[in-house]
């Protein structure tokens, strides 16, 4: 059982190398951070520091090389490829693009976040799932398809998928990047009201200067070690 | 209560839907498992109709054992063995009935065209039982009179449009073997392998139609015994009071033996488990490619699933329900192709190709094991799948 009372996230001395002899970079220089339940931390810095690398290494999509990782009190250094997938349930993860399911209409995307939840059935998962929908401002939109959604609805979407799954931490890279600054907006505004309403952190990494102000936290990076901020 | 359950647990269906949303992708992998479905039904249909057809006589022969001459080697090749062995059998206890039976190939002239061809003749007492068809003894009271011949109505277009004539009235008469018939009657049995057409008449008429066959010597003893005695038991007894210039087997060991030689001594069975073979050689590439395709195509999707949390098994299923799918998909129109067709082989050359249910679940098995085999290799793509690479 994960303590309720153990921080989100916790990082300390993490390093992280690519390529192998001669071509291996250090990425990741002795990262140390934290993060609390229900808070909002965003990340930025120049584009090759690191910060995706980082967002996939808390996402137990990687394997941790040196250093500790504990994601809900949980420790991925050395963890199992077992341990690392379960607890990506409960990780939600906004991309960059949408990366919906082409094959599946709105309702049903938000529907494969909402399927891992294993102890509510299939109406009650249905239900959430247009629950979602409609908390992202989706209701007249259920039935599409996501070729047939604009950039905001898709990224819309996407949010509610990650948040079916009732994940007590959600990462998002760069999700605005593909927006227009006033859809941006809007949607990192819904994204941090409902990620706040399930108590769920949010480690946001973005190069947008115009949403800054919703976080909590700001943390900055660069040359993969992370800058202090005034 | 359970199916309650998985009502409450089901989920997406991911691999239905990842299909048919590509409804080009679908009609090619449904035309290909069909075809290749159709291929397999027909090769084994064929193969199997040629033995069928080569026993088509012989089982409807009103008997429980057989006498053969142990040179015979199958109906286009039957040797003669002395009439008295037939008359010897009758001394067993349990042997109750005894038919002898001339087999012998005569030319047939077509009345309408006058052309010849080589049609099987059977030549019988009369007097005596020889098919099971109840209809048969009135048909056979013609054959008394000499030069009467029972022409079979199945036998190929190229004997001459006698059923027809005769259903019409018409008095049909030709030539076999050089001398002038009677077509007196119509039976059914159906061209095999080995015979285009059959004729039946008496033994009298036989003998007269092909003088070179000895007076005495028969190809076929049909020897019928009491109701619920042990046949196998007689056969034994039989083999081992009459000389070895006989054979005695039962009934439905003939039907066999006949069958065994299509099958080993020629290369009918070779030719077409071939064919089966390719159909399903070219259906397992097929289903492969579309899997392939389909997996690398949603490589990124599988890799967000993953990323959310589904496991590798869970996709795996994904791709094996597709090839399941798949699978119920193509067969089906396979299936009825092939009944389909196997009406036109049997409207077309009057062989027996029949829907048989072994043959169909066969089929099934193999369009499954074809497509659920091509779903495992396919799989091999999804370990491409990096969650890591889609951020």
């Amino acid at each position: 059982m994960i303590n309720s009372c153990t921080k989100t996230l916790e990082i300390s001395s993490l390093n992280h190398w690519y390529g192998q002899g001669e071509m291996r970079r250090h990425v990741l220089r002795s990262i140390s951070m934290q993060i609390s339940p229900g808070e909002v931390v965003l990340l930025t810095g120049p584009s090759g520091c690191g910060k995706t690398t980082l967002l996939t290494l808390i996402g137990a999509l990687r394997k941790v090389q040196n250093g500790d990782v504990r994601v809900f009190g949980k420790q991925l250094y050395g963890a199992c490829r077992k341990t690392r997938q379960n607890l990506r349930k409960n990780i939600g993860m906004i991309f960059q693009g949408h990366n919906l399911l082409r094959c599946l209409s709105a309702e049903q995307n938000v529907q494969m976040g909402a399927d891992l939840l294993n102890d509510f059935s299939y109406k009650a998962r249905r239900a959430q799932s247009r629950e979602w929908l409609r908390a992202v401002g989706l209701e007249d939109h259920m039935s599409k398809l996501p070729q047939d959604l604009s950039g905001g609805q898709k990224q819309r979407v996407a949010i509610a998928r990650a948040l079916a799954a009732k994940p007590r931490l959600l990462l998002a890279d760069e999700p605005t990047s593909a927006l227009d600054s006033s859809t941006g907006r809007e949607i990192v505004d819904l994204l941090k009201k409902l990620a706040l309403e399930q108590a769920c952190s949010v480690l946001m990494v973005t190069h947008d200067p115009r949403i800054l102000d919703v976080a909590d936290r700001l943390l900055q990076m660069e040359d993969g070690q992370l800058v202090p901020t005034v | 209560m359970k199916l309650a359950n998985i009502l409450k647990k089901r989920k997406i269906p991911l691999a239905w839907l990842l299909l048919t949303r590509q409804p080009l992708r679908i009609l090619v992998a449904i035309a290909g498992i069909s075809f290749a479905g159709i291929l397999m039904f027909m090769q084994l249909g064929f193969r199997d109709g040629l033995f069928d057809a080569s026993v088509t006589v012989h089982k409807l022969f009103n008997a429980d054992l057989v006498l053969i001459s142990p040179r015979s080697k199958s109906s286009i090749s039957m040797s003669g063995f002395p009439r008295r062995r037939l008359v010897q059998a009758m001394a067993h206890k349990d042997v109750i009935g005894t038919t002898a039976v001339n087999w012998n190939f005569l030319l047939w002239r077509n009345p309408k065209n006058l052309s010849t061809r080589s049609i099987l003749a059977l030549g019988f007492e009369p007097s005596k039982p020889l098919l099971l068809d109840a209809n048969f003894e009135r048909k056979a009271e013609t054959l008394k009179n000499k030069g009467r011949v029972l022409f079979d109505d199945l036998s190929r277009d190229e004997f001459g449009p006698i059923a027809n004539w005769f259903k019409s009235g018409r008095l049909v008469e030709t030539e076999v073997g050089g001398k002038r018939v009677r077509v007196s009657g119509i039976v059914s049995l159906g061209p095999s392998f080995g015979a285009d057409g059959n004729l039946i008449t008496s033994r009298e008429t036989f003998l007269d139609l092909s003088p070179g066959n000895p007076q005495g010597s028969i190809e076929i003893g049909l020897v019928r015994v009491k109701k619920g005695s042990d046949i196998e038991n007689v056969v034994r007894s039989l083999n081992l009071s009459l000389p070895s210039d006989v054979k005695v087997m039962s009934l439905k060991s003939f039907i066999e033996f006949e069958k065994n030689y299509w099958k080993s001594s020629t290369s009918i069975g070779f030719i077409f488990t071939l064919g089966a073979a390719m159909g399903f050689i070219v259906g397992c590439v097929i289903v492969y490619q579309i899997l392939y395709s389909d997996v690398s195509d949603h490589l990124p999707e599988y890799a967000t699933l993953m990323a959310m949390g589904y496991n590798l098994k869970s996709l795996l299923g994904v791709v094996a329900r597709e090839g399941f799918i798949l699978s119920i998909m193509g067969y089906v129109p396979a299936y009825l192709s092939g009944q389909l067709l196997y009406a036109l082989v049997r409207s077309s050359t009057k062989l027996p190709v029949e829907m048989s249910i072994t043959r169909a679940s066969i089929i099934f098995f193999l369009i499954l094991f074809m497509c659920m085999g091509s779903a495992l290799v396919a799989m091999k793509k999804l370990a491409d799948a990096d969650p890591a690479e889609i951020f």
